[in-house]
């Protein structure tokens, strides 16, 4: 793949303060064409609500955010329509549509038949139809759940709920797709498939930013990695970089033990991560639960 | 002769012994309650009806008949009886349930009925006893038999004349039925409340047996073919109305059930409460009353009516704009709020614009009467006119009209919801952050709804102000005991099922039907309104007809139409894990 260095998102001083509260402080973010980065962090540290500050769910106190050298409006449709998509922590489909109505619906900003077409059904509105569901369809086939394109979300299992989130988000044929969380509540092989997929996604020429707890994953996947701990940026670099860097240990495992040597680090890290494989999103989920519910 | 085949079937059935005798015994039940209404049950025929016929039966009579009837054959036909399997798709033990307690009912409330207005059971002749046993005893046993729910059989090969005669027969029986609600004798109670025993009974164990299920799949199949039905008998119906009061029961049936649809694309559809739709409807009759040359209408014109509708549209589309606008851009409950505050808001204006009060537009409480009746090209829908050797009346003529509002209405309600904007509207419903999130333009498309929403009822409205012949403004008020009011067309929509076309249609027949008949329900219309609300919320939430989704929604376990795929081995325990 040719990685070409045009910045595709460029966050800069976003800053955000609920009351007191200052939940993200004044990051600088930059995602270029063909990068998959990746942003960590405890939980709380307010990588959702920097999402939400790129998306336009929240309107940034300070800051501002550009999208391919334009600056994003701080409204959500206006962002999906420039080219950036997005996923939920806590999934939100549209429950009670099925599977293809919930891509269907991503592909709202890529058609325009409004009510006057749909009411007459001429020609053009057949055809329009048609090749959005024909779109439909080769992302559900792409994300594998073309088998279940009538079942209700409601009633899919929780792995394949957060494809689907993934599938509506690529029917706006973004530029840059935001993941948060992608593979929360995920079993080992459901977590290897999505990192598939998010490759498969980037080699189709997605850029990617991704909010993820499960190192592995982080590190196999990303070019960059971006570490947010309280609302501040703690360091970013390639995954190496940042994997030995003893601040990140330090705010994800506590502090390392007096002079311990990288090699045990690192086994730390493995079992911090065999964690994370197995654990239940419960306690990351609440959290944010609460937060998106709340606007 | 019929206890005599099933007999015989009884000993082939695999299930045997003492369910297949129960089910003997419920169908000569039904048979003998059939039999029961050959007699008389009473001597006077001071009771509504008169059930004092030995040889045939008469009145309420009739209902227990049919259901007496329609009990055996679901008892044959649970007992394997060769020829009635499709009667009971899906099982027929809750269906037979249903159907023997419906009679039981219909018959015991019957002869009760005899017996309170008559003072005593003195009054009943032999044939009530016998009715009152008959009855009984389906009923029982019936609800001794073991339950045997199924996944729906598969329906038996027919050539598709056959499944068109099915769907043809079924809009016959139902104009049949209709009819039969709507010709019956309001002076007494007793005969509506029978029918709607009966039939209450009767849907639900159709529905139990997948009957209902079986034919709308075959109505799906053959979908111009159903279109043509239902045109056919909603034209066919004043032809089969021999009493002014019985057409404009149909009028105005027809009025609020095409105004409680577009009501739906708002509520059902794009999940918006409008507390104050009625308004919407008076703005378009106000609007054609104005201008369709009444004497004592402020403006001195006389628009052609196709003019008249289009000022109507025109004008609640405009002030559907004016009330949506500011308020569509918030979330939450303030659109409850401030549609409620516009209904009220309306009427007291249409008060007020008297000369006295303000400026002189409506003519106050007084309203614009002595609109002229329509006249489209040379038909003049204040006359009789004789067709096909039948006549009809002014009311039939605007039932004809009216038709074409409700068929323009549903056609945008099923072209506009099953579309992009129609996706749009219900991803709204479900989460307005996540569909905003996808692209949509929360604001644009809930305006859209709500314009729409307006503007249909604004049609409706010019076609009402017609029908009745005055507008006055007391009609658009947000509750009230006659229709149309805000909450009388909210209560259709919910009663019959959100988001679907045949809940609205069917919830406004009942609530305007039902107090119509039952004159002694005047006094407690809104209570008897809010209890059956209640209990509707209660026990049915998703309405009468409901819609496909939300019938997965609130009743988990029958998971209709998704194709079946063991799916859940592999991730059960993400699932889980997420739920926790
Ligand atoms: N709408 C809001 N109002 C108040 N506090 C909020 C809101 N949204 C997020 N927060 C707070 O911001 C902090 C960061 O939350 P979040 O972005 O969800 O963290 P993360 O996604 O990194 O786990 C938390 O303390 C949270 O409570
Ligand atoms: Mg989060």
């Amino acid at each position: 793949m040719t990685t070409t260095t045009s910045p595709v998102l460029n966050a800069n001083g976003v800053t955000m303060r609920f009351g007191g509260l200052t939940a993200v402080r004044s990051v600088d973010l930059t995602v270029n064409s063909g990068e998959i980065v990746g942003l960590i962090g405890p939980n709380g540290a307010g990588k959702t609500t920097f999402f939400n500050c790129l998306t336009g769910l929240y309107v940034p106190t300070e800051g501002s955010v550009s999208y391919k050298g334009t600056v994003l409006p701080p409204k959500p449709h206006l962002v999906t329509q420039a080219g950036v998509a997005r996923t939920f922590q806590n999934i939100r489909l549209f429950a009670n549509m099925t599977v293809l109505e919930n891509v269907l619906v991503g592909r709202h900003t890529r058609t325009k038949e409004g009510l006057w077409s749909a009411l007459l059904r001429g020609p053009g509105f057949k055809r329009a139809e048609a090749a959005s569901k024909e779109r439909a369809m080769e992302l559900l086939e792409f994300t594998g759940l073309a088998h279940k394109a009538d079942h209700l979300s409601r009633n899919l299992p929780y792995g394949e709920q957060r494809k689907l989130e993934i599938a509506r988000a690529l029917a706006s044929d973004p530029g840059l797709l935001l993941l948060d969380e992608p593979t929360a509540g995920m079993n080992p092989q459901e977590t290897r498939a999505t990192e598939e997929l998010v490759f498969a996604i980037r080699d189709q020429g997605t850029a990617v930013l991704v909010i993820e707890h499960d190192m592995r994953f982080i590190f196999n996947l990303c070019d960059r990695v971006a570490v947010l701990v309280q609302g501040q940026k703690l360091i970013e670099g390639t995954p190496d970089v940042v994997q030995s860097d003893e601040r990140v240990i330090a705010a994800y495992i506590g502090t390392p033990f007096e002079g311990a040597p990288g090699q045990e680090e690192a086994a730390e890290v493995e079992a911090a991560e065999a964690q994370q494989g197995t654990r239940p999103s419960g306690a990351p989920k609440s959290t944010t639960a609460r937060t998106e519910d709340g606007q | 002769m019929t206890t005599d085949t099933s007999k015989t079937t009884g000993e082939n059935a695999p299930t045997g012994g003492r369910p297949t005798m129960l089910r003997a015994i419920t169908a000569a039940g039904g048979l003998a309650s059939v039999a029961s209404t050959f007699l008389a049950w009473t001597w006077t025929s001071e009771f509504p009806g008169d059930l004092t016929f030995n040889g045939y039966p008469g009145g309420l009579q009739l209902l227990t008949l049919v259901l007496g009837l329609l009990t055996t054959l679901f008892a044959l036909s649970a007992m394997d009886v060769r020829g009635l399997g499709w009667l009971t798709p899906a099982g027929s033990t809750q269906a037979l349930r249903l159907m023997a307690l419906g009679t039981f009912a219909t018959t015991w409330f019957t002869v009760i009925a005899i017996a309170v207005d008559l003072g005593g059971l003195a009054n009943w002749e032999p044939g009530a006893w016998v009715a009152a046993i008959a009855g009984l005893i389906p009923a029982v046993a019936a609800f001794l038999l073991p339950n045997d729910a199924r996944p729906l059989k598969r329906p038996a090969k027919l050539p598709s004349w056959a499944e068109i005669l099915i769907i043809a027969a079924v809009f016959a029986i139902g104009l049949y039925v209709v009819n039969y609600g709507i010709q019956t004798d309001a002076d007494d109670p007793e005969p509506f409340l029978g029918y709607l025993i009966a039939t209450g009974f009767a849907a639900a164990a159709l529905f139990k047996a997948g009957v209902v299920t079986r034919l709308s799949a075959l109505t799906a199949k053959y979908r111009s073919v159903t279109l043509i039905a239902a045109l056919v008998t909603a034209v066919a119906f004043p032809f089969t109305q021999n009493k002014a009061s019985y057409t404009e029961l149909g009028v105005n049936i027809l009025v609020f059930a095409t105004v409680a649809l577009g009501l739906n694309i708002v509520v059902g559809l794009a999940g918006l409460l409008d507390l104050g739709y009625v308004a919407f409807l008076g703005v378009g009759a106000y609007t054609a009353a104005l201008v369709s040359g009444a004497g004592s209408s402020t403006l001195d014109i006389h628009l052609p009516f196709w003019a008249a509708v289009i000022a109507g549209a025109v004008v609640s589309l405009i002030f559907g704009v004016l009330i949506g606008a500011p308020t569509l851009r918030l979330r939450g409950d303030y659109l409850a709020i401030v549609t409620l505050g516009f209904g009220e808001i309306f009427r007291i204006a249409v008060l007020n614009l008297d000369g006295t009060s303000g400026p002189s537009v409506t003519n106050g409480p007084n309203g614009i009467p002595n609109i002229p009746p329509l006249e489209i090209f040379g038909f003049n829908f204040g006359e009789d006119h004789t067709v096909l050797g039948h006549t009809l009346d002014t009311n039939a003529n605007y039932f004809l009209l009216m038709l074409l509002v409700t068929i323009v209405v549903v056609l945008v309600f099923s072209r506009a919801g099953n579309s992009r904007i129609g996706r749009a509207w219900v991803a709204i419903r479900e989460d307005e952050t996540a569909a905003t999130a996808m692209g949509i333009n929360g604001f644009r498309v809930k305006l859209i709804a709500f314009a729409l929403g307006a503007t249909l009822a604004g049609v409706a409205g010019t076609v009402w102000a017609h029908v009745q012949s005055t507008v006055v403004p007391e009609q658009y008020v947000f509750a009230g005991p006659v229709p149309p009011n805000s909450t009388f067309l909210l209560a259709a929509v919910i009663l019959g099922g959100m988001g679907t076309i045949g809940g609205p249609l069917l919830g406004a027949t009942l609530l305007f039907l039902i107090p119509k008949k039952l004159e002694f329900l005047q006094d407690y219309q809104l209570l008897a309104f809010g209890i059956a609300l209640i209990l509707l919320m209660r026990f049915r939430p998703e309405g009468i007809i409901p819609n496909r989704r939300q019938q997965l929604e609130y009743h988990e376990t029958g998971q209709l139409d998704v194709p079946d795929q063991p799916q859940l081995s592999g991730n059960a325990v993400g699932v889980t894990k997420a739920e926790a």
